[in-house]
């Protein structure tokens, strides 16, 4: 190449990265605000000028936060609420994603129709059929109703993402066990499900993290104040101490770390999860 | 058995040439055993979802009582009728399809950028997509509070101090108190809030593109916004159109955000399909006409989903080079 354009590439090349750094301040700019608002200590009116950066670090709204009656309550709960639906989706979403893949039975096209259609519902609008629901069968106020409400939303769309990475395995691995004499569920447990870990663990950090933000039917299906989640003790911290953003930023990153972290360590997991999503037929 | 499974093992195989998977030799399952892998999930999703879904439209034809006592009047059709006539529902119709077109064109259109540049750029790429990705992985109900107080009135707010520091206005907005300066705010978060994720899967795609195509491009003298509007754009036009499709269908059930931020108001004028629902069924108790709005929303989504299935038709690629 020649040297002048050598060197306009690599000026080009800055642009990129500049603009590219202003893209990423943009995108940064309101958490590091947050997270700010949080570390400064208690403050009635906002600072001026506002900062990203703290003046100085104090923890002060992260103790008032869990001082409060039912904050280190919530977090416990959205903790086993979100490991309970991760638990329960994957395991579901995998067993089904199994029969559909390597078995033929009677009424699986009709069945797998009805799961294609399903897909397409977003679950926020059975918001008040799934209520009303809750209601008869008692689970209103209980974090195990909850975790199965959880469960249903997002399991056609796993059981499809599973599915077809079963399906791409090659069968000679279960032929040669089924020559040793062994049964489905054996097969299942001991030869395919550990083949699937990778597109296990993402399932399974989806749901978890569905569980683990998810609001709207938490707020209509607990009342008991220490049965309350995360994302509801946050909104309450607004409710009661509207002036107060230290305290409610404090709950929020206290309930954004752990996705934060969970994403950065199992990155792959989420760019697999969200691009087979794009890729599916 | 032996030569059972190996009759099996080699129609398996004229199966797989043929690219089919059905067996036809006898299976070496009992013929319930399928029932047991899909029963435990197909039970909790029946009862969850397709049953809800059933009686949410039954639901819909009933002037639907929840107090313990009272009778659920039989109203037919009335509840789709009132919403035909009832001005807040199609303003928050109208405000949720504007929001859906808004927030898709700019998640679209930064995040196209974006994953363009990242994909030129030599160094920290598995960096700026972290970071572009980070509002994305936080809830909506933080980053719909922490919205509030970026857009707070008065000038400490950080998007009245940036804005009066850059000479751009002179007083600060109060921008939640009035509908317009409401929906800068409600849309800035739709786009901030989704642009990473559109950049991660047009990135995806982008790499996909096998690199011979660039030099051969190169070659033949092609520039760098040539080669983009004719060579990227329609190699990955199918990538562009999923996400436009999954955009405007997660447009469509704007909610969290709005609920938190102006909760409909002032007077209904940010109210969107989801919030008003909620406000008629959990506030109003009218959970029928609230269920009747709730199908017709569905069924506005569905008809957007459809169209994802008929322009992406079968394939499931971009690989048409």
């Amino acid at each position: 190449m020649l040297a002048t354009s050598n060197s306009q590439q690599r000026l080009l090349n800055l642009v990129i990265f500049l603009v590219l750094c202003a893209g990423a301040i943009i995108a940064v700019a309101p958490l590091l605000y947050m997270a700010s608002t949080a570390l400064d200590g208690v403050a009635f009116v906002q600072p001026y000028p506002p900062r990203l950066i703290p003046e100085s670090v104090s923890f002060e709204n992260f103790e008032q936060a869990f001082a409060s009656r039912n904050f280190g309550r919530a977090f416990l709960n959205s903790t086993g609420v979100a490991i309970a639906t991760a638990v329960l989706v994957t395991s579901l979403a995998a067993t089904m994603a199994y029969g559909f893949a390597r078995f033929d039975f009677y009424g699986k096209r009709v069945l797998f129709g009805v799961l294609l259609i399903m897909i397409m519902i977003p679950g926020v609008v059975l918001l008040i059929p799934q209520f009303i629901l809750a209601k008869n069968l008692s689970l209103l106020n209980s974090l195990p109703g909850l975790v199965l409400v959880y469960s249903s939303g997002p399991l056609a769309f796993n059981m499809f993402l599973l599915r077809g990475f079963f399906e791409n395995l090659p069968r000679e691995l279960e032929e040669s066990a089924i020559i040793d004499g062994a049964n489905p569920f054996t097969i299942f447990w001991r030869i395919m499900l550990p083949l699937a870990a990778p597109a296990i663990s993402t399932v399974a950090v989806f749901s978890f993290l569905g569980a683990w933000d998810e609001y709207l039917l938490a707020l209509n299906f607990l009342t008991d104040e220490h049965l309350r989640t995360l994302p509801i003790a946050i909104a309450n911290f607004r409710g009661q101490h509207s002036s107060n953003w230290g305290l409610v930023f404090a709950g929020s990153l206290t309930a954004v770390i752990p996705t934060i972290l969970l994403f950065v360590f199992f990155q792959r997991y989420f760019i697999q999860g969200i691009t087979s999503g794009s890729v599916r037929g | 058995m032996n030569s059972e499974t190996m009759q099996m093992t080699t129609e398996h195989a004229k199966q797989k040439s043929r690219g089919q998977k059905r067996h036809r030799g006898k299976p070496y399952y009992r013929p319930y055993v399928p029932y047991l892998f899909l029963l435990p999930g197909l039970a909790l999703y029946l009862l969850w979802a397709v049953y809800p879904l059933l009686y949410q439209l039954y639901i819909s034809f009933f002037d639907w009582r929840i107090i313990p006592g009272q009778t659920s009047a039989f109203v037919g059709l009335a509840n789709y009728q009132e919403l035909l006539t009832d001005k807040t529902f199609w303003l928050a119709m109208q405000n949720t399809a504007m929001y859906a077109v808004v927030t898709v064109a700019g998640q679209m259109i930064i995040g196209l950028t974006l994953a363009i540049l990242v994909n030129r750029v030599t160094i920290a790429k598995r960096f700026f997509r972290t970071i572009y990705y980070l509002p994305v992985v936080t809830s909506w109900v933080v980053v719909s509070f922490l919205f509030v107080y970026l857009f707070s009135p008065g000038d400490a707010g950080l998007m009245n101090f940036v804005l009066m520091r850059t000479g751009t206005i002179q007083e600060p907005i109060s921008w939640l108190a009035n509908s317009n300066t409401s929906w800068i705010a409600i849309y800035s978060l739709g786009i901030w809030k989704g642009m990473g994720w559109a950049m991660v899967i047009f990135l995806a795609a982008l790499q996909g593109i096998p690199p011979e195509l660039y030099e051969a491009a190169a070659i033949d003298g092609a520039g760098e916004w040539h080669r983009i509007r004719y060579m990227t754009l329609p190699l990955i036009r199918r990538t562009i159109f999923f996400v436009l499709i999954a955009l405007m269908i997660g447009g469509f059930q704007v909610f969290i955000s709005v609920l938190l931020m102006t909760n409909g108001g002032p007077l209904h004028r940010t109210e969107v399909a989801l919030t008003y629902m909620f406000d008629e069924a959990f506030g109003n108790l009218h959970f029928g006409y609230g269920a009747a709005l709730s199908y017709v929303l569905a069924v506005v989504i569905v008809v957007v989903s459809a169209l994802q299935s008929k322009f992406l038709g079968r394939g499931d690629q971009d690989l048409e080079y």
